[in-house]
């Protein structure tokens, strides 16, 4: 059973310093409740795992606007002058990672494996300092697991077991950030009983769901 | 013609029917007004779908249906949603036919630049970069030269590669240049355009085939 908490409890468990995957894509599909949270708590010196650093208004930007990351891991600023501004005066470590790179990185903490073997970005910045692999006469960067103490995620529905649907392009990088999280809260917009969901529709299990957060101020178009 | 139009209007003949191609923002997306009838091509979106449709009409957005700029988008039928590993499996794992690109430099051994200007602008990679190493071909379509008049198809790049020699074919408004073992060749130009002209504002060195075509 996934525990139903409030936001503010969910940020709670969130300890200043702490590894946070969050689940999003240019603030679609991000946990916008527990971000609040967060923001409204200072909780701060955050390393953040994500796909992009969002609008400053919207997401995991509201994170970086309240000065609350230290560092982080991910693919893609270009929407948030305030995370490039804070890159340039060294106030945020940012190690950039090729999207796909991300994904498989995370979810192999999930998986259980040490890391990942992947061509992209052999020849570039992104190969500096790592080891490079050949296997079956092509070359690989290998690329160590991505771990994170606490991944914050959200969904569509979700029943009382933390089984989890999504809906459309809100799904992104969710079930891949669940899976990485020592403990992981979803922020779901409405739960039902337990059986209500159709199994087959299921994208991510309740296993990797600890804590449920309803949160239904966002409408749907 | 203008200049876009130019571009996405050849970037379209590119397609095969039931090609899978994945298009950068910007100047490529140009490309879905120009799908020649008869020619049914599948888009993916990164951030996890395939069948992407037209934008919605003002007031029709779905604020769980964007695409990888960040724009509202639809799903036409036979459309499919997915996470974003499995978005780049198919990516990486070489299942995409054709990925259109813009471009801050590209070179004559198919290396290509377009993430980073140090110390000036620093987006990140995103996910260009498996797009790159994972489409079947890399299609490069942008301006000929930069706003300044200077060449963007180089001997070398200089800027920070996105990927190296992954590049298979750049589109302008005044060339189409395939990369090849022997060097970049120009292949057509466009209408109203010499070989010349071509010429004097391309950096690198360009192979002139005995028949080049023409566009546009």
């Amino acid at each position: 059973m996934a525990k139903l908490i409030s936001a503010a409890e969910a940020a709670n468990m969130i300890k200043p310093g702490s590894r946070v995957a969050i689940g999003g894509f240019l603030a679609v599909g991000a946990p916008e409740c527990i971000i609040d949270a967060i923001v409204k708590q200072k909780i701060g010196d955050l390393h953040m795992i994500v796909i992009a650093s969002d609008w400053e208004d919207r997401g995991v930007g509201k994170l970086v606007v309240a000065n609350l990351i230290k560092s982080a891991q991910v693919s893609h600023l270009g929407t948030n002058r305030t995370i490039q501004a804070q890159m340039n005066s060294n106030q945020v470590q940012i190690e950039l990672v090729p999207q796909g790179t991300l994904m498989e990185r995370v979810r192999a903490a999930g998986a259980g494996l040490g890391g990942i073997l992947t061509p992209t970005g052999l020849g570039t910045v992104v190969e500096e300092g790592k080891q490079v692999i050949n296997l079956n006469s092509k070359n690989y960067i290998l690329e160590p697991a991505i771990e994170a103490d606490i991944a914050i995620i959200k969904a569509y529905k979700a029943d009382k077991m933390g089984n989890l649907v999504f809906r459309k392009t809100a799904r992104n990088s969710n079930p891949i950030m669940a899976m990485a999280g020592k403990i992981t809260i979803a922020e779901v917009e409405e739960i039902v009983e337990i059986g209500e969901l159709d199994p087959e529709l299921i994208a991510c299990p309740g296993v990797f769901v600890n804590y449920m957060v309803k949160c239904t101020e966002v409408a749907h178009g | 013609m203008d200049k876009r139009a130019m571009i996405g209007s050849r970037i379209a003949l590119e397609f095969k029917d039931g090609d899978y191609v994945n298009l950068g923002i910007g100047l490529p997306t140009l490309a879905v007004n120009y799908i020649p009838e008869g020619i049914h091509v599948v888009f993916q979106s990164e951030n996890g779908m395939l069948g992407v449709g037209p934008n919605p009409a003002e007031g029709k957005e779905d604020k769980d249906m964007i695409n990888a700029g960040g724009g509202y988008i639809t799903a036409l039928k036979g459309a499919s949603f997915f996470d974003s590993a499995l978005s780049f499996a198919i990516i990486r794992g070489g299942h995409i036919d054709a990925t259109v690109l813009g471009a801050l430099q590209v070179d004559q051994e198919g290396n290509l630049a377009n993430w980073m200007i140090p110390g000036k602008m620093v987006p990140g990679m995103g996910g260009a970069m498996d797009l790159v190493t994972g489409a079947r071909k890399v299609i490069v379509a942008m301006e000929h030269c930069d706003k300044y008049g200077n060449s963007k198809i180089l001997k070398k790049c200089t800027l920070p590669l996105t990927a190296k020699g992954k590049v298979n074919l750049i589109i302008t408004d005044m060339a189409v240049m395939e990369v090849c073992a022997e060097g970049l060749v120009l292949r057509e130009i466009a209408a109203g355009t010499t070989i010349e002209d071509v010429k004097k504002v391309t950096d690198a060195d360009l192979i002139i085939p005995d028949t080049v075509g023409c566009f546009g």
